[in-house]
């Protein structure tokens, strides 16, 4: 009895240990990633890049929705000014999600929190929001980690073999990484009723910004107002702070 | 080096800065109403990431839908994420097959 559950506690604290989850929580994103990014090799393939550039891509910009844009505008000669201003657009997003991951993680060390910044994407991001408690570091940095060495293969792998792939899987594959940010955002939103009504609002207002600023603008003057009206109007959180506040002060 | 070298070296640059900057430059302390916000940025996110863009994502409406709505069911099921991202893959690429 004893040692049946001291060698639970043992597990337990594995299992909670922040690099475990870190790389547990990276496993979806990695089964997401791997699809995207052999479509990515393989787009990069048919647009007559080659294999380093299609790799070092994948490692130096880490970012899906540019990288498909950029391989496509690189293949079709476009000029390179342009091809980095709609990078620049495309990507503009991550200021969000950086400032606020920045805000939730305590890390004194500047080179660790440049390199917890370079793996920031939408996934990493969305994985990390709904993590409860304090962000460590190393957490993050396992995570993001995981997440990038499988888009880094599987760049590398789509080029080298994607073509033999049936296309109806190829085309199948494109609606992984939805699938990961709705098997994300469900679940919250199930437990959060501003949090329901917020994202629901996005897709509608997106709906409507998307054609007109292109999807990266689109997404972050979406996110910008939808985000703003819910911390402003949202009295229940509010309520909720002042409870909190009030125990808070109590407590000391 | 060729051209595409330098012009993913851009495409690196402009990447990072969004993603680096506010790790270095943060307050000490964020606002009732700026913590409200950055609360409800990752539901306002993911929403603008999913839509309209899903419809869009295996190039047939009809597949993307079944793979989105797989998603949905298995997701409110508070399966676990791998199985909301498998489940998807497989029933958009059973209906794309089928010639939906």
């Amino acid at each position: 009895m004893e040692e049946r559950r001291s060698k639970g506690t043992w597990q337990e604290t594995l299992h909670r240990h922040p690099i475990v989850q870190g790389a547990m929580n990276a496993l979806p994103i990695a089964i997401g990633y791997v699809p995207i990014a052999i479509a990515y090799g393989l787009l990069a393939k048919s647009a007559g890049l080659t294999l380093f550039i299609t790799v070092f891509m994948s490692m130096a910009v880490y970012a899906g929705a540019s990288q498909f844009l950029g391989v496509s505008l690189i293949g079709a000669q476009a000029g390179a000014a342009s091809i980095i201003a709609l990078t620049f657009f495309l990507n503009l997003r991550l200021l969000l999600m950086s400032t606020a991951l920045s805000a939730r993680l305590r890390e004194p060390r500047a080179l660790l929190r440049a390199i917890v910044a370079f793996g920031v994407t939408d996934e990493s991001f969305s994985v990390a929001s709904f993590r409860p408690g304090p962000l460590e570091t190393s957490y993050l940095l396992t995570l993001e980690f995981v997440a990038y060495a499988s888009w880094v293969a599987g760049s590398a792998l789509g080029y080298l073999t994607g073509e033999w792939l049936p296309s109806s899987l190829q085309a199948g594959m494109g609606i992984a990484l939805y699938a990961m940010f709705i098997g994300l955002l469900v679940p919250n939103a199930r437990t959060s009723r501003t949090g329901l009504i917020v994202a629901v609002l996005a897709m509608l207002l997106n709906s409507g910004f998307a054609p007109l600023l292109g999807p990266g603008m689109g997404i972050v003057i979406t996110a910008i107002i939808v985000s703003l009206a819910a911390a402003l109007l949202d009295r229940e959180e509010r309520a909720e702070e002042a409870v909190q506040d009030g125990a808070a002060t109590h407590e000391r | 080096m060729s051209e595409a070298f330098w012009i993913v070296l851009g495409m690196a640059a402009v990447t990072y800065l969004p993603r680096m900057l506010p790790f270095f430059w943060r307050p000490a302390a964020y606002s009732p109403f700026v913590r409200r916000f950055l609360k409800y940025l990752p539901f306002a996110i993911l929403g603008a990431l999913i839509f309209p863009g899903v419809l869009t994502s295996t190039g047939s409406p009809a597949s993307s839908v079944a793979g989105a709505a797989v998603a949905v069911l298995f997701a409110w099921w508070r399966w676990h994420l791998i199985l909301v991202v498998l489940g998807a893959v497989l029933a958009a690429t059973l209906v794309g097959a089928i010639g939906g």
